[in-house]
Formats: C-alpha cells, structure tokens, sequence
C-alpha cells in the first residue's frame, strides 16, 4: 500500500536546499542554533548542521542541539505515559539567537507548540524559524514552516511514514492509503509520533 | 508500573527508565526555570504518618516543579491523632480528588493496603513504610552512583560489577532492603556489615542476594568496594540492648578518619541522611570529596520528580516501554 514520495537522493536535495535557505534568510551562520525535535528531527538536524558547516566556513562548531517537547504536550493526560527524550542544547546557549527547530513531519502543529514552550523555558531566541522535511497539512493551530522539504496534501485517514538511515533499515519518505485497523493498534512504527504520522 | 511500593518487583527495564527520566529531570533542575507543566492541574497528596522533613520535602518540590498542586497531610495534629483511620483517610482524599498519593508509615505495608484496596484509584508512591522498603531512596542512591561512575555517559547503562557495602542498622532500615533488592536487579554486588544484633534474625537463610558481615576493617581491606553506605543508627528504633555503647559501635563500625583514608581513590561515600556525624559517620568522612550525601538530596528530586512523572502524567494502564 505505501508508496514512494521521497527517495535517498530526494532527502538529501531537500536537506542540502533547505541548509542554503536557512543560510540566506540569516544571512551566514552567525547565531544560528538548529535544534532537532525528537526522534527524528535529531538526525535531520544533524545533517542540516552538517551541511551548514560544510559550506559557511565561519559557521560555529557547535551548533545542533535537540529539544525534546514531551513534557510540554498538551495530550500527556489522554495517553498511556511517554518515555521523555534527552534534551541538548549547544554550548553557548539560546539566548539571542537564531533557533531553527526541525521536524520530520508537521501535520497538527501541535508538537511544535509544546517544543516552542519547551524553548521559551531554557531562554529567549532573537527569532525561532521552522524547519521540516515533510508538510502534509491539517493544521489546528496557527504555525506554518519556513523551510519545507517538501509540500505533501494529504487526507487524514493517510499515514505519512519518514524512514532515515539512523534509524531505519531503509531512508524514504513514504505514504500510506486508508488506515487498516486490526487490534486497534497502529501498524508499522512503534512510536505514536515519531517517525508515523 | 501502575504504582510504586517496592523496588524488589521492580523490572531491570522500569528500574533504568526511571534512572533515564531522572537525567532529563536533572537537566530541568541545572537550568534557570526549573519548571516542567507535566502535571499541570493534577493534586499530589503527601501522606505522611510519620515524621520526615527531607523526603516531604523533596516530594513537595519534585511535584511544584512539575507543575502539581500539593496537599501535605501529616498524622500529627490531623483526624489520625483523633483515631480516623487509614481507609477514612483515604477516602477522604479520593473525594478531594488527589491523582497521586505520596505516603509514609510507620507500618509496613501500609502503602500496599492502600494500593489495593478500592478506596482510593490513585498511583501509590511508598515513601517508606515501617522497616520494609524506601524504593525513592534506593532508586536515588543508584542514580547517584551511576552518574559518579558515568557523568554524562550514563543513560540506559545499570550498575553491573559495582561492589557496595552497606554498614550499620541493617535491621530496622529499610533503606537496606530496597537498596538489595535494587542493586541485585541493577547487576551490582550488595555486602552488609553490621553488629549481628543489627542483622534481621535469618537474613541468611532467607538467601537474600547479599554478602554478611560483621568485620568492617576486613570487608573494606577484601572487598575494595566502589560504594560505602552508611546506614544512620536509629536511636528510635532501639528498644533493646544492640551495642553496649556509641563509643564502641564507633569504634568498631564506623567510618572514622583511619577508615576514610584507607578506601581506594575512587570509592565513594553515601549516606541517606540525616548523620549522626562522630556516631556512623566522622564530620571528615561526611564532608570529605567522596561523599555524595548533598548530590543525593539534589539527585533525590530528580528521582521523584521521574516517579511522579511517570506515574500520574499518562492515562491509568499499562505504559509502553517507550511509547
């Protein structure tokens, strides 16, 4: 049933595409902090920093981070408990920069409201943009992205599954048709919002 | 895990996930708003029959900091004085709306009769109950091993090959036991040393998983432990004639300045507070580098901040490892 919407190659594009825009809106690497969303916003992270240094040779050497937003959800209390991921944030901190959160997937944008609170509790960012490899849309509250990999309508009885080789056996951004309920558990990813949505 | 009694039915799995959490916790506690909204509009009760100041306090501030509101009821001067007992109380507090009860006493198993009985649905969190478990204690006193041997390595790793003897009232603690049954589960290697009137009477036959002695000097000299654990003498639990006098159990079984000096460059000193510092413990030994006693007490509302989490934030059932 699933079907292909982002090959290895297409990842990669979109990151490296992704990496330039964020150099150009901040005009250079200065103050810049990405900060990764768990699970998988880490890895993108990572590979946007990479990217990052790669080609702005003044760029700090610490720069990627991870923000875990757990704690800060706002459907804790309606789910059996989630394990909370390791938060880690650069060296010289978030006061004044420039944060980039990155995400795998922004579908609600209810994840990147916790992880924004989350944020405004270890300090206060000069600006927070958003990054994300897939847009499928469905939005319940006002957050847009500023750097999307790629746009992806979608219905909501669609999953969007994002594999990465960090983690995953394969590296693809996929779709999957209707749900196909069974045991009234989800198929495929362990993780309620992790790589699956 | 729906509720915390114990640490002897604890998994190796739920042991090191609470240890996981705790290190998030501790990140929270090292910044500037050390506040998380996880238990945002839920009621902690902190049930306390007997006296403690810092495990209520270290509750009371794992709960505010995540953001709960917290109710202390201490037997003293309540309804308990005048004769109510603990299913009123309970009740009591089931009808004010607690979603977590925190409780102490004075008899063991308290905390397991309240958890199975039908007249509160809250998670249970055994803060020490009479001489049989102290799982918070246990479970800080690992964390606060583990980052010593670690740092910043630590999550996800137990205590395999660490060796910890633990000295003085094996009888009356139950900071002892659940430190056992932890360790045991962690993979860590448990010496007891105590006068033999400090022994539970059939501690050996009842196999539990520890070495028994009562020579201090030679288990420090064979065992080259990673870990000392003092144990505090309970002055109000002696009813009976189990040393002659301080002096002598001093001598003989405490960690003094010769003792202190004798221990390998790396071993580490704990004690769960409070000391009677000349008695199990020397003011050198207590304020010495090695001792870990303050990072227990900041280590301990990490702890219970990670218990508390984990038990009240997410809907009543079984949680998934990971999920």
């Amino acid at each position: 049933m699933a079907r292909t919407v982002l090959s290895q190659a297409d990842i990669s594009r979109a990151l490296t595409r992704i990496s330039h825009e964020i150099l150009e809106s901040n005009r250079g690497a200065a103050g810049l902090v990405i900060l990764g969303v768990p699970t998988r916003g880490v890895f993108l992270a990572r590979r946007i920093a990479e990217i990052i240094q790669r080609i702005e040779p003044g760029a700090p050497a610490s720069l990627v981070g991870a923000l875990d937003a757990t704690m800060y959800r706002d459907d804790l209390a309606r789910n059996v408990t989630r394990t909370p991921q390791p938060t880690d944030i650069p060296a010289g901190g978030v006061d004044g920069k420039t944060v980039v959160l990155v995400d795998d997937v922004l579908y609600s944008g209810r994840t990147i409201r916790a992880a924004l609170d989350a944020l405004s509790d270890i300090g206060r960012p000069r600006v927070v943009r958003l990054a994300v490899l897939v847009d499928r849309g469905h939005r319940e509250l006002p957050i847009r992205a500023d750097f999307v990999g790629k746009n992806l309508p979608t219905s909501t009885d669609e999953r969007i599954n994002v594999r990465l080789g960090e983690v995953d056996e394969v590296e693809e951004v996929s779709i999957e048709g209707p749900r196909v309920f069974h045991d009234g558990y989800d198929e495929g990813s362990d993780e309620p919002d992790g790589g699956t949505r | 895990m729906r509720h915390l009694l114990s640490t002897k039915n604890l998994s190796r799995d739920e042991a090191l996930q609470i240890l996981d959490v705790a290190e998030d916790m501790a990140a929270v506690n090292e910044r500037e708003v050390r506040k998380l909204p996880a238990l945002r509009g839920k009621t902690i009760v902190n049930l306390f029959f007997e006296d403690s100041t810092r495990t209520r306090i270290s509750f009371e501030a794992a709960a505010k900091r995540l953001s709960a509101d917290v109710i202390n009821f201490s037997a003293k001067g309540s309804s308990v004085s005048k004769g109510e007992s603990l299913k009123d109380t309970a009740q009591t507090l089931a009808a004010m709306g607690a979603d977590g009860v925190v409780i102490r006493h004075h008899a063991s198993g308290a905390p397991q009769v309240l958890a199975e009985s039908d007249w509160i649905d809250a998670p249970i969190v055994n803060a020490g109950d009479g001489t049989h478990e102290h799982p918070t204690q246990a479970l800080l006193d690992a964390f606060t091993i583990r980052r010593r041997l670690f740092g910043s390595t630590s999550r996800g790793r137990d205590l395999a090959g660490v060796s910890v003897v633990i000295v003085g009232d094996i009888l009356h603690s139950r900071v002892a036991r659940s430190n056992l049954w932890l360790l045991e589960t962690l993979g860590a290697a448990v010496t007891f040393v105590a006068p033999a009137t400090l022994i539970p009477f059939g501690a050996e036959a009842a196999n539990w998983p520890a070495a028994i002695s009562y020579d201090l000097d030679g288990t420090l000299r064979e065992t080259r432990p990673d870990v000392v654990m003092m144990l505090r003498i309970q002055s109000e639990r002696m009813n009976a004639a189990f040393f002659p006098n301080a002096r002598e159990y001093a001598r003989e079984w405490g960690l003094d300045d010769a003792r202190l000096a004798a221990l390998g460059p790396d071993t580490m000193v704990m004690h769960p507070g409070p000391m009677n510092r000349g008695l199990e413990i020397s003011a050198a030994a207590a304020d010495s580098p090695r001792s870990t006693v303050l990072e227990q007490v900041a280590n301990g509302v990490s702890v219970r901040m990670a218990v508390l989490y984990l038990l009240v934030s997410g809907q009543a059932g079984e949680g998934k490892a990971n999920a």
